[in-house]
């Protein structure tokens, strides 16, 4: 059985969560046919193992997001069991290609295995649901849910032209100030809550932002009280993020802010309280105080690093 | 104009879940209530009756107790309040058949809906109601507004946000934006009490629910972590580091 698979991309490269929707696919014996939308990253995409194929589709269509003109283009070379990533524009393709299809859609799955049995975190990881698939279907998968396919082919690209009418237009963009990673990107997060007393002492977690490549989050007393941006909020009502580490510094662990970030691969947590909730997720526990937690973590990264 | 806006009733975000045989229990839920992203998008439906006149219809699709949440939505503003029961509605697909068939009957302009429901995170419901409508869609939006035949909003972008305009039927899929929420006022809700919900059911909307092939096996509690280590003091921190690196291997 083939998988159909949207390929991503992350600039002129393919987005990680393409290699692991190809590596999923291969985790139960399943070849993917890769679809690239305009061809962008096609020659990486072809030499993953496991990939049989490669499509392109090139169209004028793909200039901007349009979910309607980007399914309506990709329709055309999908065939049976589609993989997306579950990228805010990954589930937007994949619920109209199932609706175009007349096919269910399935968001967000943490593992698959043959049958096809899938599974999905619902009520924002406060329950697990199992399914079993039987015909056609799209799937989103979480990002770093799945094991990475390798490096390894040489899979023929097709490339196919295709036009369809993008009905959105962009009358303004607006750049956003600072070059710092987004919490959904970011493989390594440190957020903030309000613990940390006011919002100059981000800085603090900044500092060991920049030395580990994180993004920098936080709960929603911070984004609501002091006006820290919404787009660094995790939580139910904010990002839902699966770094491989999530730091978390003075924040309690309300339950609408572990719906966001519970299912990290390592949680961190720091907070000067031994009871505080977020102990109970974190794989790491810190009782301290940032003031005395934070430079100690700095000067032991920086050692680390150096 | 008429804007319709898509309601989904959920166990509320500080209830517990509780799983009692194959599934979820849902008489055991403490208390249900609109789910978070869509009070966003009623809150936007109603600025958008306020500024250009129009008619704000609310529809919901799912058991009984979901009209009390429409009379919540009438007691802010809405004016028309739609229930179609969910009898025999196995996935998303016939959802949003129901909801698009219900929104071409009170023949909508404009849909608003939340990016994705408390209970299934899934975020299907928006973009396939505007596949199904031929619509089209712009999601994770935090306020829609109308001029001139243009519905204007802001969605994130790679480089930080853009302004995008539509025309034409649209399909709005909200996120938690900066806008305040109102909250109903004892006139509203004496108001609220008395409005008729019109119920309506997938014969009348001339839908005809297939199977799915998709069967639900069962619903389980999050799969338990092992307990975390705990460390009392900074003087561990160094500790955690190495653990971190050696252990975890995460940084
Ligand atoms: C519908 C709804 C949706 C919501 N959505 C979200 C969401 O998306 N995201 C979210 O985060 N919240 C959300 N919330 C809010 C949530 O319930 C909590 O109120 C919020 O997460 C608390 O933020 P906090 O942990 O920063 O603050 P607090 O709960 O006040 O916790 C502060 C913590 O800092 C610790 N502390 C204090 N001083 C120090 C110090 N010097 N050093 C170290 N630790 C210290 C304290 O011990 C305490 O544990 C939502 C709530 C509702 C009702
Ligand atoms: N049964 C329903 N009745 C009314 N609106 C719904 C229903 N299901 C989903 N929606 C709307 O679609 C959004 C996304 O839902 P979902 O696709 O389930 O994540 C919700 O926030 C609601 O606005």
């Amino acid at each position: 059985m083939n998988f159909t698979i949207i390929a991503e991309t992350n600039g002129e490269n393919l987005h990680p969560t393409t290699y692991q929707l190809i590596g999923a696919a291969s985790s139960i014996g399943s070849k993917s046919i890769v679809i690239c939308p305009n061809g962008k990253a096609e020659s990486e995409a072809a030499s993953i193992e496991g990939v049989e194929k490669v499509i392109s589709v090139v169209g004028e269509c793909f200039d901007i997001f349009d979910g309607g003109a980007w399914s309506t283009a990709l329709n055309t070379v999908c065939e049976g069991k589609i993989l997306i990533s579950a990228s805010p524009n990954g589930r937007e393709i994949g619920a109209r290609l199932a609706a175009k299809r007349n096919i269910p859609i399935i968001q967000d799955i943490v593992s698959i295995s043959e049958g096809i049995t899938v599974k999905r975190p619902i009520y924002s990881g406060k329950a697990v649901e199992t399914l079993t698939i039987s015909g056609d279907a799209v799937i989103t998968l979480r990002p770093n849910a799945f094991e990475a396919a390798e490096l390894g082919g040489e899979a023929p690209i097709n490339t196919v032209n295709q036009s369809a009418d993008i009905k959105i237009s962009i009358q303004e963009a607006i750049n956003k100030a600072s070059e710092r990673l987004d919490v959904t990107e970011a493989d390594i997060i440190i957020s903030g809550g309000r613990g940390m007393g006011e919002i100059g002492n981000f800085s603090h977690l900044e500092d060991i932002a920049d030395i580990l490549g994180a993004a920098v989050g936080a709960s929603r007393a911070v984004v609501d009280e002091w006006g820290m941006p919404h787009r660094m909020q995790v939580g139910q009502t904010g990002k839902t993020v699966t770094p491989s580490l999530y730091i978390a510094v003075g924040i309690s662990g309300a339950i609408q802010h572990l719906a966001g970030m519970r299912s990290s691969k390592y949680i961190l947590a720091i907070n000067k309280d031994p009871d505080a909730p977020i102990f109970g997720v974190a794989d790491y526990g810190i009782v301290a105080t940032w003031e005395e937690a934070i430079p100690a973590l700095k000067s032991a990264l920086s050692e680390l690093k150096s | 104009m008429n804007i319709a806006v898509l309601l989904k009733q959920v166990p509320d975000t500080t209830a517990k879940i509780i799983i009692a045989g194959e599934g979820v229990d849902e008489n055991s839920v403490s208390k249900w209530s609109m789910s978070p992203y869509d009070e966003y998008a009623l809150e936007s439906g109603l600025r958008m009756k306020e500024n250009n006149g129009g008619v704000l219809i609310a529809i919901t699709c799912g058991p009984d107790r979901s009209k009390k949440m429409l009379t919540d939505a009438a007691a802010v503003g809405a004016d028309t309040l739609v229930y179609i029961s969910d009898e025999g509605v196995m996935d998303s697909t016939h959802v949003q058949q129901l909801l698009a068939a219900a929104i071409r009957k009170y023949e909508a302009d404009v849909v608003l809906c939340g990016k994705q429901a408390a209970d299934t995170n899934a975020g299907s419901t928006g973009p396939g109601v505007a596949e199904i409508l031929e619509a089209t869609c712009v999601t994770l939006v935090s306020e829609v507004s109308y001029t001139d035949g243009n519905y204007i909003t802001m969605r994130p972008s790679n480089a930080g946000s853009e302004k995008v305009s539509t025309q034409g039927t649209s399909v709005f899929a909200f996120d938690k934006g900066s806008t305040e929420l109102r909250r109903p006022n004892v006139r509203g809700i004496m108001m609220a009490k008395k409005k008729i919900i019109e119920s309506i059911t997938p014969s009348d909307l001339g839908v005809h629910l297939g199977d799915s092939n998709v069967h639900l096996d069962s619903q389980t509690p999050p799969p338990e972590k092992a307990a975390g280590q705990k460390f009392e003091g900074s003087e561990h921190v160094s500790t955690v580091v190495s653990k971190l690196r050696n252990e975890a291997n995460v940084i």
